[in-house]
């Protein structure tokens, strides 16, 4: 177990970092009316606002990702061997992602899997931004109060019903004898139904649907605060309504759209109820892999791994993005 | 080039609320004309109406004698400076001002230039790469015009762009905005509720109430000789004093007001047994007695002295005061607080008008 303690020191080190900060803030005060976090609080409150972030922090974010980090570490053993001679600190894990433990070829089913989410949740991302854009500049801009809190209203009452609820009634009116496709035929539109949920149009709209509060919520706050006069300066200026958006409403609402983009790429990324109930047979999403590692195979060290391959590489993909559009991340998680 | 602004019978309403009622105004090419009036008066839906992000419920804008009804904002020969002056802020000084040309597709070159040019015309050289929020308030004031001339005119709107800045600079820019208006020789549409403004830098004055226009023409005329009540308070200071009249020609009417009978212009043609109203302006008073009709007693209830001049306020009728305004040359003669006094004016600066509707103090 030794390498596993270490992670317990943790919290020490966190609480005296707390408190150093406090100490060098009290330090800091040039002005004489400058109150430190201590003089300011009182003693008692200090140490239990300390306390209680630190608790936060660490009990419920720290302290569960660090202990999977140092799991994903470890070889899988059974509960008989942990802490003996064979639990050794090693990186198979993370490369068994790339080579199969078992034959040594290329694990290219998984890294497929892993490109596949990550592009399909670029798209379902994108499909989201251009869905919501309109709508987010509906309610902020244009809609009369009446109208947005109709709308806010629509938006908002579907997420009442859990999600299992709704991916399933979204895959009884997406199957091929569901609502739409005997509405499609019955149309004439086609003559056999169309297989949504094979060629993961059900994992687009699924993913989509799922995630839209988390985009429109930051592009109506972007939006809502533009001043309406800059709009009404540029279409006097002659901008035609397309070029008022390029110009000055997509710059202005750059932070919002960063920070809806990054939320839903993340969370679709990582997301299961979705791909497991409205993908294809034949759509392998990461998280599922994931999944059947801690609860089908009951390897926890694989698992643990490859969620942090996800993590890293959803982080990193994030943070790559916001350079390209040059939007600082402080913006984004405004 | 410049263009006159026709309205031809404007009526813009809200719902049952009605912001302009007919309103015909001919405003010439190459003028400057505000439109005065106290806040909610229908000056700014008038000028919403020019620019056309308003279409009017009646009647038609013409601007250059052409008819503008379905034409929007972005296609009008117009260019509209807002009150809080709506500068892009993410975009710097020169991006602003050339920001009408790289809609209209210009190259980076030419719009640079232009850019340069209007940097010039508004004393800001060389600080096009700012970005705005880095410029003073009477720079990103400048910026403002210099981005609604870039796109060449015809005609210029400006909302009460003068209200967010300190009085000092207020005054400076109401010489720059006139001298700005001279040089491009394009027509200047201004609303304002600020008669210090209108009267300073317009050619003509429309002042309006309750979406009506009571009274057009230029800055004299509007103060020298109001036509209606409401001019008569609203531009100015003004004393008026109600009563029925008494005595009316052609040339004056005399009124018999809780001072007595007092004598004053009759250019409205009241007749005897009118209700009416004369106004006397504060400056027009001097302090010694009259003959008996242009002179009236009161104490005086506080004098105020504000260096070149002197505010005298006389008990008045109800609880109104009567104002007045004494220059330096009598300041010696000025009475006490609390004393009887007896002040006259010349019967060729009272006006009386018929009763009618006030500016609210």
């Amino acid at each position: 177990m030794g390498s596993r303690l270490i992670v317990f020191l943790v919290p020490i080190v966190v609480i005296a970092m707390f408190w150093l900060l406090a100490r060098y803030e009290s330090r800091k005060g040039v002005d004489p009316t400058y109150k430190s976090f201590f003089e300011r609080n009182g003693a008692v409150l200090s140490i239990s606002f300390i306390l209680l972030v630190a608790f936060w922090l660490l009990f419920l974010i720290v302290l569960p990702y660090l202990y999977m980090v140092v799991e994903s570490f470890h070889p899988k053993l059974p509960p008989m061997k942990r802490g003996g001679a064979d639990d050794v600190v090693t990186i198979e894990q993370y490369k068994s992602f790339f080579v199969t433990p078992s034959d040594g070829t290329w694990n290219t089913n998984h890294m497929l899997a892993f490109v596949y989410t990550l592009v399909a949740s670029v798209l379902v991302t994108l499909l989201n931004l251009v869905i919501c854009y309109p709508l987010a500049y509906f309610m902020a801009q244009s809609g009369s109060s009446q109208q947005v809190r109709l709308l806010m209203l629509g938006l908002i009452v579907p997420y009442w019903i859990n999600e299992i609820l709704r991916t399933f009634a979204l895959r009884l009116l997406l199957a091929s004898r569901g609502l739409i496709n005997q509405g499609l035929m019955w149309l004439g539109i086609t003559d056999e139904p169309i297989d949504f949920l094979a060629n993961n149009t059900g994992l687009y709209v699924g993913l989509s649907y799922a995630y839209l509060l988390v985009m429109i919520f930051p592009l109506y706050n972007a939006i809502e605060s533009l001043d309406k006069n800059q709009i009404e300066a540029a279409h006097d200026l002659g901008a035609p309504w397309w070029k008022i958006h390029r110009d000055v409403v997509i710059p202005y609402a750059k932070p919002g759209i960063a920070s809806g983009c990054t939320m839903v790429f993340m969370l679709a990324a990582g997301s299961l109820a979705a791909p497991q109930f409205l993908g294809g047979p034949n759509t392998l999403w990461f998280t599922s892999i994931v999944y059947d590692f801690f609860f089908q195979a009951f390897n926890w060290p694989r698992g643990a791994a490859y969620a942090f391959i996800l993590l890293v590489a959803c982080i990193a993909f994030v943070m790559a993005m916001l350079r390209l559009f040059n939007v600082k991340l402080g913006e984004a998680i405004k | 080039m410049s263009a006159g602004v026709e309205l031809d019978h404007i009526t813009v309403r809200f719902g049952n609320f009605t912001a302009v009622s007919d309103a015909t105004l001919d405003i010439k090419g190459g003028e400057f004309f505000s439109f005065l009036g106290p806040s909610g008066c229908g000056k700014t839906t008038i000028l919403r109406t020019v620019s056309g992000f308003l279409e009017p419920t009646v009647g038609r804008v013409r601007i250059g004698g052409q008819d503008m009804s379905g034409i929007g904002a972005n296609k009008r020969p117009t260019a509209l400076i807002f009150q809080n002056l709506a500068l892009f802020p993410l975009m710097t000084v020169a991006e602003n001002i050339a920001y009408g040309l790289r809609v209209r597709g210009l190259s980076k070159r030419e719009r640079r230039k232009k850019a340069d040019e209007l940097l010039d015309l508004i004393a800001l050289q060389g600080q096009g790469d700012k970005l705005v929020n880095e410029l003073s308030g009477g720079q990103k004031q400048r910026v403002a015009i210099a981005r609604a001339l870039a796109v060449q005119p015809k005609v210029l709107l400006l909302d009460e762009p003068l209200s967010a800045l300190d009085l000092k600079l207020r005054q400076h820019m109401r010489n720059e905005l006139r001298a700005i208006q001279q040089q491009v020789g394009i027509t200047f549409i201004y609303i304002t509720h600020d008669q210090g403004e209108a009267l300073t830098m317009s050619d003509r004055i429309a002042v309006m109430s309750d979406g009506v226009i009571e009274q057009v023409g230029d800055g004299k005329a509007v103060y020298n000789n109001p036509t209606t009540p409401f001019v008569a308070s609203f531009v100015g200071e003004n004393n008026p004093f109600a009563g029925r009249v008494s005595q009316a020609d052609a040339q004056s009417a005399v009124i018999q007001t809780s001072f007595g009978p007092l004598l004053g212009k009759n250019p409205s043609g009241v007749k005897v047994g009118d209700k009416a109203l004369l106004f006397v302006r504060p400056e027009s008073f001097s302090l010694s007695r009259g003959t008996a009709n242009t002179t009236l007693q009161s104490h005086v209830k506080s004098v105020a002295f504000e260096g070149s001049m002197t505010h005298l306020y006389l008990k008045g009728e109800a609880k109104k005061d009567i104002m007045l305004t004494v220059g330096r040359h009598d300041q010696s003669r000025v009475p006490e607080q609390g004393a009887q006094c007896a002040v006259s004016y010349d019967p060729a600066l009272g006006l009386v008008l018929p009763d009618g509707k006030m500016a609210r103090e």
